[in-house]
């Protein structure tokens, strides 16, 4: 079995209201200097089979046709 | 005008969307479920607002991997009236029907009132019954309708006069770029949109501003 975690975060460029929500409330809790925060998904997969370099290629399709909407999002793939 | 509504679990206006169909048509819409492989013989078909399973991963982005989808597809490939409202305008950005993406209202709050939309293309199918640049009353209703294209799109949109729906005269309620409410795609057959005129269709809505955009879709198929 192969692990892998997946990192969806929103394109540079791209308002991330929610992410903007977040920093004024950790400034309103006192955490001092947060300068930004973007917001972003984490997906944990299990993949059966030990093939990694077919394990990244399909997780890469996976996150083309699915897990990322690559108009606003860019994703990141590792295996663990 | 025959027309078939798109139904997935989670989607909530489709008995709105189906009685303005067959109050305006004179005859109730066929109702195409997300399994469906084949839609039949229709002139428009639409996909209703709601929260098609439950807005999880993006909104809409389960519901475009549908089968019925697939099928949707090939109906406005072959010039067939399509319409996406609300979830349903959701839906046909994440199918890749239309471009763009459409992300979480600025003010992160869910928006249910009425807004002044323009009719910024009114030489449209879905259009042509309201005057160029008439604004008219319309109700919205939701929690991620903030228009999202990057600069090359946008510009193309524009020129093309895609653009269809603008939220006018300040009341852009989602924080949508350019105030895009509603845009079209290039052959002029696919057509989506945040608000919902399928609920200003008689007297008894306090408005018919809604109306004109069915009436001109059954007029073109008659």
């Amino acid at each position: 079995m192969i692990k892998a975690r997946v990192t969806v975060t929103l394109k540079s460029g791209v308002l991330d209201p929610q992410g903007k929500a977040i920093e004024h409330a950790l400034s309103g809790l006192g955490f001092a200097g947060v300068d930004q925060v973007r917001q972003g998904k984490v997906f944990d997969l299990e993949l059966a089979g030990s093939d990694r370099a077919k394990a990244q290629a399909d997780l890469k399709a996976m996150c083309e046709k699915l897990l990322a909407n690559t108009v606003i999002e860019d994703y990141a793939i590792v295996l663990t | 005008m025959k027309s078939a509504v798109v139904l997935l679990p989670g989607l909530n206006r489709d008995r709105d969307m189906i009685a303005a169909l067959t109050k305006i048509s004179g005859k109730p819409p066929v109702t195409v479920w997300q399994t469906d492989s084949e839609i039949p013989d229709v002139d428009l078909v639409v996909i209703p607002g709601g929260f098609s399973y439950g807005d999880y991963l993006r909104c809409g982005a389960i519901g475009a991997r549908m089968p019925v989808m697939r099928a949707v597809a090939e109906k406005a490939a072959r010039g067939v009236m399509v319409m996406g409202v609300c979830n349903g305008f959701q839906i046909l950005l994440e199918a890749g029907l239309l471009p763009g993406a459409l992300m979480r209202n600025a003010s992160l709050r869910f928006v249910c009132r009425e807004v002044k939309l323009e009719v910024a293309n009114a030489n449209t199918a879905f259009t042509r019954r309201y005057a160029p640049g008439q604004v008219i009353r319309c109700p919205v209703a939701h929690h991620d309708g903030n228009y999202f294209a990057d600069a090359e799109t946008l510009a193309r949109l524009e020129g093309e006069g895609r653009v269809v729906f603008r939220y006018a005269e300040g009341t852009n309620p989602n924080g949508s770029i350019n105030d895009i409410a509603g845009i079209i795609n290039e052959n002029g057959n696919v057509l989506g949109l945040m608000p919902h005129p399928e609920d200003l269709i008689e007297a008894a809505h306090g408005g018919m501003d809604g109306r004109p955009l069915f009436e001109g879709l059954v007029g073109r198929a008659a």
